[in-house]
């Protein structure tokens, strides 16, 4: 960060706001002073502390694939304080940005890899990172899978990419909804995540699997990866804990030895299994 | 550098005092209030108290204070403009009266502030901190700092450090060379080295246990029942933390006023409920008894296993202040 004031927020003008879903938000940030802008980079996983000055801060990754330059984006449910002044801004509004922080995908092992996505809900955006920078650097990868489910099918979010990701012959899209969430012209399987996961039962050849999700959804996606073969060392995630700074300072998202926001938050299921189970 | 001894007497304490204030220093130093002496901005020698074992509050906050602000923003419909606190001239502060406990702890707390990512106005006002320190001639059961390799006249953090005499005199150790500068702008006030050895002069405080064989200890005690016993009457008051000269845990908020506003580094705890809670409503640390084990074992296990250094001083103010009357060194002992 080019501040040496490590409190201090980039200030980043919303230049395009997108609904997802009820409730869910997708900003496109712009720097506002273009010498930051220049200097910025981040990979893929890493997250930053949005905020509306006096309000607060809020903990999202960055959505967007650092492949995509010039801007990032990110999605957000509004639920509480911050989240609810974040979405009643504007277009044009400036908002305040620290970040990127934490690490990143090991996405340069996974060349000549298969890639297999799961995640539910709202843990889509950190994952949509990853899909596009995957897809922007296609011949780097062999198959791409995505396993995608929401509660209901208005809860799925970035619905025109996933449109466009079940046209592209180079992506397998599997997406679901849990009974009871689906409408009457839904196309898409019914069923929770892990359960449509050992259906569609990708292999764990050469495959890398990176699962997002409430940690529900995580407890119930793990057996089913190892059912199919899948090695502790090739399974990944992300984990949410609350964070206030961002640097490993503020104490919140200390789990054993880690700061998720530092150490994490990406880590291998071989990883996560060494910490005490607070995450 | 190496450090140097110096006899000051009694008298010459208050005269160095009024010197320090006369240079426009802001001095903390023991106070009374009531029954109780916490650390408080002093001005005149005779507000010093050196009736006390520790203070009810620790020195922590001259470096890391309760709230601080980190920037201010004007902010209008077509900008905003945020105004950067670190560009501040914070005071030139002398710690007067801390305990060895006390200035030990500034050193994992400069750890935490350090560590990558350097905390700027952490770091501008401890440089600007000048610590003098008095040893312990006494103490009671609530102190343990010989467990965690302190002691009741270590030099470690201090300046300078003044052990009393049988006299009524004091030995002064002078250990930094900001300590060093001190005494040659007062030279007339310190003399030659006193005879009288200072270990005699110094509280017996017994060894409960040891830092390193604890630690070992921890490696394996995640899943243990003494984490909900020695817990059960925990209120989850946060006063432990606030009290403690080494928790740094803190908050991120923001004050607004119109168009105008703060945003602030607050003091918080780890042993609050709402300190983990999910924005899901999941909490990784549902429990006080899980709370209680992360309070130990982020101070006995994680922060020695990255840096070498305990967050435990062993100043007992935890225990003192506990409206539960739950003790760290009964915890501690027990395992």
């Amino acid at each position: 960060m080019s501040n040496p004031n490590i409190y201090i927020p980039y200030l980043m003008r919303i230049e395009k706001i997108t609904l997802e879903a009820p409730g869910v938000k997708t900003f496109r940030l712009k720097f506002e002073n273009e010498q930051e802008a220049d200097e910025f980079t981040f990979k893929a996983g890493q997250f930053g502390e949005y905020s509306i000055v006096g309000v607060g801060e809020s903990t999202f990754c960055i959505a967007s694939s650092p492949t995509r330059k010039g801007y990032i984006e990110c999605t957000f449910r509004q639920t509480g304080k911050v989240t609810n002044a974040l979405a009643s801004a504007e277009e044009g509004d400036v908002i305040g940005f620290r970040g990127p922080y934490g690490n990143t995908f090991p996405m340069d092992e996974w060349k000549g890899k298969n890639l297999l996505f799961i995640a539910g809900g709202i843990a889509l955006p950190p994952m949509r990172c990853v899909i596009w920078n995957a897809l922007d650097l296609r011949e780097n990868f062999k198959d791409i899978t995505i396993v995608y489910g929401a509660r209901t099918v208005a809860d799925l979010v970035y619905k025109d990419e996933l449109a466009e990701w079940r046209t592209r012959s180079d992506v397998r899209l599997v997406t679901t909804v849990d009974p009871g969430g689906e409408t009457p012209d839904w196309k898409g399987e019914v069923g929770f995540v892990p359960s449509v996961l050992e259906k569609a039962a990708p292999s764990s050849e050469n495959t890398i699997a990176i699962v997002c999700g409430p940690p529900i959804m995580i407890k119930f996606t793990f057996p089913v990866l190892e059912k199919l073969g899948f090695k502790e060392e090739n399974i990944y995630t992300t984990l949410e804990n609350r964070m206030k700074c961002g640097f490993g300072k503020c104490g919140r998202c200390n789990v054993g030895e880690v700061y998720v926001c530092k150490d994490g938050p990406v880590f291998s299921y071989e990883a996560l299994k060494l910490l005490p189970a607070e995450y | 550098m190496q450090t140097e001894n110096h006899l000051i007497r009694k008298p010459s304490l208050e005269k160095l005092f009024n010197y320090l204030i006369g240079n426009g220093k802001t001095i903390y130093a023991p106070k009374a209030k009531g029954k109780l002496v916490f650390f408080d901005n002093v001005t005149d020698f005779g507000e010093v108290t050196e009736d006390y074992i520790v203070t009810t509050n620790s020195a922590k906050s001259v470096v890391f204070p309760r709230t601080e602000k980190v920037f201010s923003y004007k902010k209008s419909k077509e900008s905003t403009e945020i105004i950067d606190a670190a560009d501040n001239t914070y005071p030139d502060v002398v710690l007067w009266g801390s305990r060895p406990c006390d200035a030990a702890a500034f050193i994992p707390l400069n750890n935490t502030f350090n560590e990558d990512y350097p905390d700027i106005i952490f770091n501008k006002r401890s440089q600007k901190v000048l610590v003098l320190s008095f040893s312990c001639s006494y103490s009671d059961d609530y102190c343990f700092c010989t467990s965690v390799n302190g002691g009741p006249g270590n030099t470690t953090g201090s300046d300078i450090l003044f052990t009393r005499l049988s006299t009524g005199d004091y030995l002064a150790e002078v250990i930094t060379e900001k300590g060093k500068l001190l005494v040659t702008e007062n030279n007339s006030l310190f003399e030659p080295k006193p005879e009288e050895s200072k270990e005699q002069n110094l509280a017996l405080i017994k060894a409960y246990f040891n830092q390193e064989e604890i630690q070992t200890k921890l490696q394996n005690l995640f899943e243990n029942p003494v984490w909900d016993e020695k817990s059960r009457a925990c209120l989850g008051c946060g006063s432990c933390a606030y009290v403690c000269p080494v928790c740094s845990c803190f908050d991120i908020q923001d004050e607004a006023h119109g168009h105008k506003g703060t945003r602030l580094r607050c003091w918080d705890s780890c042993g609050f409920g709402l300190f983990t809670l999910h924005t899901s409503g999941h909490n990784p640390r549902e429990t006080q008894g899980a709370r209680w084990r992360q309070r130990i074992l982020h101070k006995f296990l994680y922060m020695p296993n990255k840096t070498k250094v305990a967050g435990c001083v062993g100043c007992g103010r935890c225990s003192r202040s506990c409206p539960a009357d739950i003790n760290i060194l009964d915890t501690v002992t027990s395992l």
